[in-house]
Formats: C-alpha cells, structure tokens, sequence
C-alpha cells in the first residue's frame, strides 16, 4: 500500500515536471513568441531588446532558461507580471485559489448530491413517467450554457426581484472571504453554485442512471434479491455501490479541471477573481509568466484529482486493492 | 397444515415472455409436489425451462414482459401475485436458492462475511457480531477450511469452488425449508462437484431441508436425487422415483438422455448415440409433442395430439402405449438405441 502510494506520488512528479516543460517551451520557445518583445514594450529598440533579453535571461540556452524561470517561479517566487509591471505572479494566483476552491466545492456537493438523487430515482423508476420527465430535465440543464444561466440569475437576483423578499438577502457581485464573513461568503456564493453545478447534475445523473440499469441486470442483483433484503436495500447497498465506479471517475476528472480554471465562465459571469478569471485576463494580455504560473497550476490540480481518484477506488472497489 | 402435506404443490405453472418474436413460452404449464426432506432432481437440456420453473418458485422473474400464471403453494400460501413484502419474509428465509455460476453471483464490493450476514439480519434480529460469528460457523460447516479468514474476504479472492460454497453457506443461513438450486455444479471442475453434491445430501440430514436440484447432468441427479422430473420443451416428459426412472425410463426423449452417456462396461461404442435434430424454438412449439419431431418412436398422432401425464406412481407423457415403451425400456438398461 505504502509502495503504491510512493509510486503513484513519483508518477505525480514526473507528470508535473513534463507538463511545465511543455508550458514553457510553448510560451517562451515558440518562434514568434519572442517574450522580450512583450517585456520591452511595443516599439522598443534594437537595443532595448538585447538589454532586456540579458536581463531577463533570455540569451541563455534553453535548458538554463528553464531553470531560471522555475527558480524564479517555485524558488525565489518572484516573477513578475510583464503587464503589470510589479505584480508578483505567485502571490496573484495564490490568493485566487480560495475563491475557486470556494466556488467548485461548493457546487460540487450541489452536483453530487443531485446527481445521486436524479440517477438513482430514475434508474429505481425506469421507464415510467417519473424517469422520463428526470432524463428530460437532466438534458435540459446538461444543454444550458452556464454563462446565459448565470447572467439570467443575475438579472433576476440582482436587479428584476433583488426588491422582493425572494431576493433581497443575496450580496453584491464578488468575493466575500470565508474567515472574514462565513455568513457573507454563503450568501455571496449560493447563485454561482446552483448555476455551476446544474450542468453537473444532469451529467452525472444520466451516466449513474444508465450505471445503476446496468449493474442492476448482474447475476448478484439476483442473489441479492432471493436473500429477501427488500427491493431499496438490494438497490441501494448493491446496485448503487457498484455503480459508483464511474460516478468517481467523472467527479475526479471534472473537480481537478474546474478548480484548475475550468470555472472561468461563471467566474467572469459572477465577479470572481478566481484562477478561470486570472488565467483569462493573462490570455488577453498574452502575459506570459501569468499563463504558464496558471497552467503549472491547473495540471497540479488535474493531477492531485487523479491521485485521489485512485484512491476512492481502492476503498470503494476491493478488487482495484491487489492492482499494482 | 397436517405434517404430511407436500411442502410446496406447482399447479399449472406458465411462464412466458412478450418478444419480437411473438410469445415466447419458456414454462407451459407444469405441476408437481415436492415433500418435506424430498430431493427432487429436475433434468432437462438448455432451454427446456428448468431455471424459469425455479426463478418462478422464488419470484425472481422481474422482466416486465414476463408473464407467470398458475400457482405456486408453498406450506399452503400462494407464492404467485405475493405483495414484494409478504415475499420477502419467505425468501432467504424459508425458501433459499443457489444460482448457477458462483462467479457472479456475489457482490464484489462487500466481503463473504457481509453478505451472509445481510441476509440473517434481515429475517433475525441479531447483532452484526453475532451475525458474522454464524457466518462462520456456517463457512465452517460448507467445508471451507479457514473460515475466520474467508469471511472477511471478497468474491474475487476465492476459488469457484469457495465461491459457490460460500453461496451454499449464505443459502443455508436461515435454515431453509426448501433449498432450490439452479445447476449448482456446473461451473465447478469434478472434485468439487463432488463435494458439494455430499454438501446438498448432507443439508437434509442435518437441517432437514427439501430440495430441488436442476441440472443437465444425469449423474448428479444418480448421486443424490430421490426423485426425478424430465423436462423437455417447458413440460414434465417423466415423473418418477430415482431407481424407476434409471431402471426404465418411460419417455423416448429419456431413452435418448440415457443413450448419450458412455457405457462403463463392455465394448466402447464406435459414436456416442446422440438425440438427433435440436430442441425446439420456444416461440414456435410444435403443436403435438414437444418431443415428436425429434422422436424415433413418432406416429402421425403424435405431430397432432399434446401428451399428458399418464401413469401412478413413475409417470410419461408419451402417446405410445405404455406396454410398448416398457418393452423397449426393459430390452435395454441403461440406454435405448435410437437408430432403428
């Protein structure tokens, strides 16, 4: 057990170190992306430039390059922005992750839960009226874009009824921090979680739907049924549990990828300055330090959301324990 | 209910499914009684309706398109049209199955002990410690040799042979009445075979249970049968006590059973004598004798005119007369030749 976890915590390191320098070769090495250019400024001369590259490092082979840049990033932690003259890169993107974590968190345990709700009373009422007006609703929110459902939540609670007693207790756009205002961060976040979660919960409602009808045709349904448990213990205790495998699967892929940046939608939508936001902003200002500092990052969660994946499974599904 | 009254009396039983094809009758109509401490061998090719008959007993045929009439009585209450509740208290506890391939049959996600206990807590009230102590014992008493570790194992890291040991021990756990068992042995290699078949001999000395045993293999039905039921094309072909059936077999389709079995003595046929043509299709039954195409023996009457059960005690559906097959049966033990 021990082992497999080292091995699979080298794997980690590998993954991130091929990743970053994938990053950096794409925005620093690529012909044309010439980042002294954009540090100098737009018509900077001949000799700006090649003071700029000795500064900066450029005129070194790549490898030192490399080295340099992850000394500066992870190390020294003093890169800095070339827009914002001055903004250090690591303090930015550190102080965005709690918004986002907050963000994605929250909506996560709205999109589990509704998708275990929506995929087990569906799957439990197959074919019946119940589970066709479900599958219907799920596609429905599966096909709204977040971004129109979150400029509709805001025209409603915002503005249209923001007066009426229905809306009236919901904040201003924006961040309020969780250790600063518990209260105030729910109230401020309660909107974007339902809009970000409803695609969420018809996705995953649909896959444990048609997992739960799956497993529920295997032979151990059967002998689960002849021990006469009870149609709900049968469904739940032996149905659900083995479909669960590609629920987790799902949940550890789409986590790591939101919390990574992939909120950036309902981030812009809903005021955010999460890591979505910042990595948007530093795409538009081709602000490289920013993008591969947002990168790096979000492979670190993708890869973290892996890690812990394998984990679940181990306890959800013995047979995933003797697999080195 | 008096003390001799059968255990469990099928009257009629039909089971039958709404395809693409038409109606597909899987079960046409077969009864027949099983006596309390009774082990009743039910023999039969693939598809001859021998595991819908048991599913039906154990009101495990759930398909929507599933159509089961007739009547089930089991200690005088009817089985079929039983709320899911009232069935409940009688399955796992009175009436307990084993199913066919122990590889599938468990939950892989929950260990041996777990499972077996689940079904004692659900007709017991007793305490999870006491529920895994009897799953114990019971691993225990199926003759799986390190019990104390088995229980806490899951499905994938045992053998077929533990695996359908431990379905016999879950089976087992509420003491049933009546054990149904779905080809118990098929999966397993012969050894254990073997061992289970003394298994299920065993369960009705020491528990006094009934069974019913389904299998296609005659020789399981000679080890531990009292009685035994032909059946061919979803209907009983022959009924009768275990030594009157192998001695002489009534039916042509139990001829041909026997002739399909290599002889132990004398010279070694040249070709195992094989039934020729195959069974039928369920969705277009013959309209005489389920059999008749098949049949060496057939007359025009029998394409036209459905057999019935005839006979006291050991039982055919055959329109010979039974004169006739009793010669046949007589000429020749153990197997009658079906080329003429």
């Amino acid at each position: 057990m021990v082992a497999a976890l080292g091995f699979r915590l080298g794997q980690m390191v590998l993954v991130m170190f091929g990743i970053s320098v994938v990053a950096f070769l794409i925005f620093f090495a690529t012909p044309g992306a010439d980042p002294s250019a954009r540090i100098a400024g737009r018509n900077a001369s001949q000799e700006t430039l090649i003071q700029v590259r000795h500064d900066f490092g450029l005129d070194r082979p790549l490898p030192v390059q490399y080295g340099l840049m992850m000394n500066r990033l992870f190390v020294s932690r003093d890169l800095t922005s070339f827009v914002n003259r001055g903004q250090r890169v690591i303090p930015t993107v550190i102080s965005a992750i709690p918004v986002t974590l907050s963000l994605v968190s929250g909506a996560a345990v709205l999109w589990v839960l509704g998708g275990l709700i929506v995929g087990v009373i569906a799957g439990a009422t197959r074919g019946t009226f119940v589970d066709r007006a479900l599958m219907i609703l799920s596609l429905v929110g599966v096909s709204i874009p977040v971004f129109w459902l979150g400029e509709v939540a805001n025209l409603l609670t915002q503005s249209r009824w923001h007066d009426s007693w229905l809306f009236s207790w919901v904040p201003p756009l924006g961040y309020i921090p969780l250790t600063e205002n518990p209260w105030g961060w729910f109230k401020a976040l309660v909107i974007p979680w339902f809009t970000l979660a409803t695609l969420y919960v018809g996705l995953y409602g649909r896959v444990l739907r048609a997992s739960l009808i799956e497993m529920m045709q295997e032979d151990f349904i059967r002998t689960a049924r002849a021990k006469g448990i009870g149609e709900r213990r049968v469904l739940l205790h032996h149905g659900l549990r083995t479909s669960l495998v590609a629920f987790v699967t799902m949940f550890g892929l789409d986590f790591g990828a939101l919390v990574g940046g992939g909120a950036l939608l309902t981030e812009v939508v809903f005021g955010l300055q999460g890591v979505g936001k910042l990595t948007y902003e530093a795409l538009q200002t081709l602000d490289l330090p920013m993008i591969l500092a947002t990168v790096i990052y979000a492979a670190f969660f993708v890869v973290m959301a892996n890690f812990v994946v394998d984990v679940v499974f181990v306890i959800i599904d013995p047979r995933a324990r003797n697999v080195g | 209910m008096s003390a001799d009254a059968p255990l469990l009396v099928v009257k009629d039983l039909t089971v039958s499914f709404r395809s693409d094809e038409g109606l597909v009758r899987a079960v046409g109509g077969v009864s027949f009684a099983v006596e309390q401490r009774e082990i009743v061998g039910v023999v039969g090719e693939s598809g001859s309706g021998k595991s819908q008959t048991l599913l039906a007993i154990m009101g495990l045929i759930d398909s929507p398109n599933a159509i089961v009439s007739g009547s089930i009585r089991f200690m005088g209450q009817e089985l079929i049209g039983l709320k899911r509740r009232a069935l409940d208290a009688i399955r796992g506890r009175q009436i307990a199955m084993i199913f066919q391939d122990p590889m599938s049959a468990l939950t892989p996600v929950h260990t041996v002990g777990n499972q077996i206990g689940e079904q004692v807590r659900a007709h017991e009230k007793v305490s999870a410690k006491a529920a895994r102590a009897r799953a114990v014992q019971l691993l225990d008493a199926v003759g799986i040799a390190n019990p104390d570790r088995v229980v806490d194992g899951y499905p994938h890291q045992l053998s077929g042979g533990m695996r359908q040991r431990a379905v016999i021990a879950m089976a087992l756990s509420c003491n049933p009445v009546l054990l149904v068992a779905d080809e118990p042995t098929t999966a397993l290699d012969v050894t254990v075979q073997a061992q289970i078949l003394e298994l299920i001999g065993r369960l009705r000395d020491q528990f006094g249970s009934a069974v019913i045993l389904v299998t296609h293999d005659l020789g399981v039905v000679a080890e531990v049968a009292d009685r035994v039921l032909v059946m061919y094309g979803g209907r009983f072909v022959e009924e009768g006590g275990k030594s009157s059936v192998f001695r002489a077999p009534l039916h042509p389709y139990t001829w041909g059973l026997f002739g399909s079995i290599p002889p132990m003595e004398g010279p070694r046929p040249a070709r195992l004598a094989a039934i020729p043509g195959i069974p039928p299709s369920l969705s277009n039954l013959p309209k005489g004798c389920a059999f008749g195409p098949r049949c060496a023996f057939r007359h025009d009457a029998c394409l036209v005119q459905l057999p019935i059960m005839r006979g006291e005690s050991h039982r055919a559906a055959c329109l010979l007369p039974e004169a006739t097959r009793r010669q046949f049966a007589v000429q020749r033990p153990g197997g009658v030749e079906m080329q003429r």
